[in-house]
């Protein structure tokens, strides 16, 4: 058998279903062993840029490792910003590149760069495979290393001689790395420790982030939050790990949460950190974060353990088991965390969300708010973004009420995410409704991937809060730099969107009033096709509530009174 | 406050690279480097000295433990180990100086390892703070040019190596 074979016979024994990729020269003969034969579907991406972010799309919607492949040298480049992506977001993906033939490393030739030099800074490990006996145990080790721990990404990195070598090829059993050894279990006194001070807490919340959903510890989380009475924020990575419809759900903290939830979380005398890393985009300055709680803090990764805030109560472990024991043993005062729980409706009651009042002018929440009533009554909705306004929006109006249905770039705050994040979980989830919420910048960053979507028969809904803007940096300039605008006007008609959908194929529709939106998505989700709805909103519209960057949750800036109604 | 970290990685391509990546990439500044074999053939140790508070020594120790060719990570506590630095030193030595250098390295122990014409090159193995002082000895002499191999440590006699300490419960 052939190294290329190989690799196929071990992403059947992994269980792949689907990888994500473009042929090229260094990474021919895998594409000549898929001629051959696998049960592994090839989505064919336009970019590989796209085809990494269908990877993690496939990866976030399935709780699977995601897995793209792209040829040596330029193919391999444009993986490093999904590489990075799933870095920063920990989604488990196995990139596998091709390489130039081993005797031509290091002599500059045709399509060579070193990837797993230029990654090592962005994945959990790398390999460069020199000896085609050496594969299997590859790709073994590498499917292991991207869904143990910490999940992330790794980078298998195979030169074009090695998938052609012949061998006997057999899936190793086990694995030998002894290196690699992620936390089993949690302290149990340690979990001891926390259920106490839990219980012994006047105003305790959860803040719980992305590495819930990894863990796959969303029932323990809802078990653990129902017995303690405990109010839930989910940061962005982590929205739909927690019914967003319970009582018990507080919102979303960090820049651009709801003024209620980012007051339950900094005025907590005892926050639940679950499997969250306090990132900046959530506490502002860190000093003026949540002066007066006592942390506890579990985490599978020891590493985020008072990186940024000092843990009072640390729990190093896998966060299903951990947050099991930690429900079990909580011992609950009947009636303490009522006040509490008044507060934060108080808060809720009088802090709502708001935007702007009539004008005629289609608002962009209102993209959203429409968007969020027509798919209320679906079973199964994953919604995708891009990176900027939109995605803020997303997040405040869209209700996800099941782990999954939210897929987007927290971390590296990627542009263009959205789109082939939408196909890649499509395929992972052919019969959810998927509905990418894109920016009109982010939109023209990886639009391409619209031709994947038709022509894999991979549907999905794109909305495009079209604000003609940069909308973000729009934002940032208008309030941070003196209303000086630079370089951020694409205009709402450059391109012709629906004209452009319609070019790939799917269906293409423009709104500019409410009734027209109505309709374009009632056609939409009810097409079954790939369609493109370019919603025309106010060009004005800042996000709000705004904790400026560096700055404490007191310093919330918020909708502007008088134009403002609540929504 | 100083630091030495001895760490025990798999001896694979990239295994060094992946180290010192992780530094630089984290903003940790490292003072010395020390690399070489160990007992075992399949593995190598790195003596990296760093100058950082407690807090950020506890992070780079967890974020080494998550590097997959990271086998061992421990703090080479002063008093508990021994750590000694080769350095080869090139000093002007002109025959009417030459007595006077031959007396200072023969004080701190450095070895004559080469002679030239004007020129003499000192061998000295000692503890960093030894190297550093004969470095300030000589000086005054003309250095022409200095090389120090980074201090390399191990733990005590009386100790054997130990599990890595578990920073975390």
């Amino acid at each position: 058998m052939t190294g290329a074979d190989a690799i196929l016979r071990c992403l059947e024994a992994e269980g792949v279903d689907v990888i994500f990729g473009i042929p090229g020269g260094a990474i021919l003969p895998l594409y000549d062993a898929m001629a051959r034969g696998t049960s592994v579907r090839h989505v064919l991406a336009r970019h590989e840029q796209g085809a990494g972010h269908m990877a993690e799309g496939y990866a976030r919607a399935s709780g699977r490792v995601g897995v793209c492949v792209a040829t040596s040298g330029p193919g391999a480049t444009n993986l490093v910003t999904p590489i990075a992506d799933a870095w920063m977001d920990s989604t488990p993906l196995v990139c596998i590149t091709g390489q130039v033939r081993s005797h031509l490393i290091g002599t500059d030739a045709f399509q060579e760069c070193d990837i797993t030099g230029i990654t090592i800074p962005i994945v959990k490990h790398s390999w460069l495979v020199q000896n085609v006996r050496e594969l299997p145990s590859v790709v073994k080790a590498a499917f292991h290393v991207a869904r143990t721990g910490r999940c992330g990404p790794v980078l298998v990195d195979v030169p074009r001689d090695v998938q052609e070598a012949e061998f006997d090829f057999s899936y190793p059993e086990s694995l030998s790395l002894p290196g690699w050894k992620p936390p089993r279990r949690g302290h149990s006194r340690q979990i001891t420790a926390a259920a106490r001070a839990v219980a012994a807490a006047e105003r305790p919340i959860l803040y719980v982030g992305g590495g819930v959903l990894n863990a796959d510890a969303t029932s323990e989380l809802l078990e653990l939050a129902e017995r303690g009475r405990l109010p839930v924020v989910t940061t962005l990575m982590a929205k739909g790990a927690f019914p967003e419809s319970h009582e018990l759900h507080a919102g979303w903290p960090g820049m651009h949460g709801p003024k209620w939830s980012n007051w339950a979380l900094n005025k907590a005398d005892l926050i639940v950190a679950v499997g969250a890393r306090f990132d900046d985009r959530v506490t502002g300055r860190v000093s003026a974060f949540a002066p007066g709680a006592t942390i506890v803090h579990l985490d599978i990764d020891a590493a985020e353990i008072s990186k940024i805030r000092h843990a009072d109560i640390p729990v190093v472990g896998p966060l299903k088991p951990v947050l099991g024991q930690l429900a079990r043993e909580l011992e609950p005062v009947p009636g303490r965390a009522e006040p509490w729980l008044r507060q934060i409706a108080d808060w809720r009651d009088e802090f709502p969300l708001r935007y702007g009042g009539e004008n005629g002018v289609l608002k962009p929440q209102r993209v959203l708010e429409l968007l969020q009533e027509l798919t209320a009554d679906r079973d199964d909705v994953v919604f995708t973004t891009g990176v900027g306004q939109h995605q803020m929006w997303a997040m405040q109006y869209l209700q996800c009420d099941l782990p999954r249905s939210f897929i987007t770039s927290g971390g590296l705050g990627t542009m263009g995410y959205g789109i082939p994040a939408a196909v890649g979980a499509k395929a992972a989830r052919p019969d959810a409704t998927v509905v990418c919420v894109d920016g009109d910048g982010c939109f023209q960053m990886t639009q391409q991937e619209l031709a994947t979507a038709v022509l894999e028969q991979l549907p999905v809904v794109v909305v495009i809060v079209n604000n003609g803007y940069l909308g973000m940096v729009r934002q940032w300039q208008d309030m941070f730099f003196d209303e000086r605008f630079s370089q951020i006007r694409l205009t709402q008609q450059v391109p012709d969107y629906a004209l452009l959908a319609q070019a790939y194929g799917a269906l293409g529709f423009t709104a500019e009033t409410d009734d027209e939106l109505r309709d374009a998505l009632e056609q939409s989700l009810a097409s079954g096709r790939t369609c493109v709805i370019d919603a025309r909103v106010d060009p004005h519209e800042h996000c709000f509530p705004m904790i400026p960057a560096g700055a404490a949750a007191v310093d919330v800036i918020e909708y502007p009174v008088n134009e403002a109604v609540t929504a | 406050m100083k630091h030495t970290l001895s760490v025990l990685v798999e001896n694979k391509p990239g295994a060094l690279m992946r180290v010192t990546s992780m530094f630089a990439r984290r903003g940790f500044n490292i003072d010395s480097l020390a690399v070489g074999p160990t007992e075992r053939h399949d593995v190598s140790r790195i003596t990296i000295r760093v100058d950082c508070a407690q807090t950020t020594l506890e992070q780079i120790e967890k974020q080494m433990h998550k590097l997959v060719n990271v086998l061992r990570v421990q703090e080479l506590v002063p008093g508990e180990s021994i750590e000694r630095e080769l350095a080869l030193l090139k000093v002007a030595a002109p025959a009417s100086k030459r007595a006077e250098l031959m007396t200072l390295a023969d004080a701190v122990g450095a070895r004559l390892a080469d002679i030239g014409p004007d020129s003499v090159v000192f061998e000295l193995v000692g503890t960093p703070e030894e190297i550093d002082a004969f470095e300030e000895l000589v000086r005054p002499h003309g250095l022409r040019e200095l090389g120090r191999t980074g201090r390399l440590g191990l733990s005590r006699a009386a100790r054997t190596a130990k599990r890595p300490q578990q920073v975390l419960v």
